[in-house]
């Protein structure tokens, strides 16, 4: 639900990391966090168990830049990816603009992979969004490990809609900033082609 | 346009501006703030520069949700008040309209009746604006919020330059 203010010449976004348990979401996010500039990012909240899972959400707001004149700023979140945590993953995906589907690029993630996208799929449905409509980019993470499988195999059975394709390790960051551009993109363009933004706007003009 | 669409003009928000902070005044809280269920912060008031006021809207809607999760086990719609007491400082939080949360930070120069008082009668105020809005976005769908012109007019270049700043 983006949220554009005209006065504060602002435009904020939610994008959302979703997958399955251990798949490098919250990496992406502390990576992010590590490597901007403080000015330009609010503070990493995570919502973990005591055993660094994530129990709720993590949470990182970022600046961007200014397009033509408004700061952008995007909401980064991550939902919990454990299977019996679906309440919470529901609930995080309120108001979203944009997915990031993090996959596990190990073979023996794939089975865990493919639910979590169906779990995705019939959660934004019940948020009222159709995954065909909605900004959307996966990310084929872990491809430092020997068990991860081709790229182009895995790509193959996890697409679902000819979507933008990343390859990363987020423990070393690699692919992490290139996947947020993507999403980024996506959003912005998909903001554009709207005739209004759902969400708030903040407009200048008298009724 | 779904039905969590909602388009606000400089005069609704200093319509809300003006709700909220005659409440802060009248219940004595320090911060009040209004933030969409999807963790968006609307408008504030008070001392919202000594808080992350980001976080703390993210966080408050987290809550929300979460406790929503909690009403439809015990098969209630919402649970429509929360509160947390601190030593010092407190939390109430509050559904409007359906859509938004008012949220209310008070400390030792106010009570919880005060604050439940005048939350009760704010919150009836800005039911009224919001269904005032709603009703002016129903008779004129795609209004002149200069939304469209603005973005129609960004280009994949604009987009490129974002992140190399």
């Amino acid at each position: 639900m983006a949220f554009v203010d005209f006065s504060a010449r602002e435009i904020h976004c939610k994008i959302v990391y979703y997958g399955p348990g251990l798949c490098g979401k919250t990496k992406n996010l502390q990576f992010l966090h590590e490597r901007t500039s403080p000015s330009r990012r609010g503070q990493l909240i995570s919502l973990a168990t005591p055993n660094e899972r994530t129990l709720f959400f993590d949470f990182l707001p970022l600046d961007v830049g200014s397009l033509r004149g408004f700061q952008t700023r995007l909401h980064l979140y991550t939902v919990p990816g454990q299977v019996f945590y679906d309440a919470a993953r529901r609930a995080i995906l309120r108001g979203v603009d944009g997915i990031v589907f993090v996959a596990d690029s190990q073979e023996a993630r794939l089975a865990a992979n493919v639910e979590s996208i169906r779990n995705l799929e019939k959660n934004l449905r019940e948020q009222g969004y159709e995954i065909a409509e909605i900004p959307y980019v996966l990310q084929l993470n872990k491809r430092d490990l020997s068990s991860a499988m081709p790229a182009a195999e895995l790509s193959r059975l996890l697409t679902i809609k000819g979507e933008p394709t990343l390859e990363a390790t987020a423990a070393t960051g690699a692919g992490v900033f290139e996947t947020l551009k993507a999403i980024a993109r996506l959003v912005l363009l998909d903001l554009r082609k709207r005739r209004t933004p759902s969400g708030f706007t903040r407009a200048t003009a008298a009724s | 346009m779904s039905p969590a669409d909602l388009v606000l003009y400089e005069e609704d928000f200093r319509r809300l501006q003006q709700i909220l902070r005659r409440l802060r005044q009248e219940s004595g809280a320090s911060v009040v703030l209004l933030v969409d269920k999807g963790g968006q912060r609307i408008v504030s008031v008070g001392d919202v520069e000594a808080l992350d006021m980001t976080a703390l809207a993210s966080l408050t809607a987290g809550n929300v949700a979460a406790t929503d999760g909690l009403a439809r086990i015990l098969g209630e719609r919402e649970f429509s008040v929360l509160l947390h007491e601190g030593e010092k400082e407190n939390i109430h939080v509050s559904i409007v309209a359906r859509r938004v949360i008012l949220v209310v930070i008070f400390g030792d120069r106010s009570s919880l009746g005060l604050v439940r008082l005048r939350v009760r009668q704010a919150g009836a105020e800005l039911e009224r604006a919001f269904a005032e809005i709603t009703e002016r976005m129903e008779r004129e769908p795609v209004l002149h919020s200069g939304f469209e012109p603005l973005l129609a007019e960004i280009t994949d270049e604009d987009i490129d330059r974002l992140f190399t700043e």
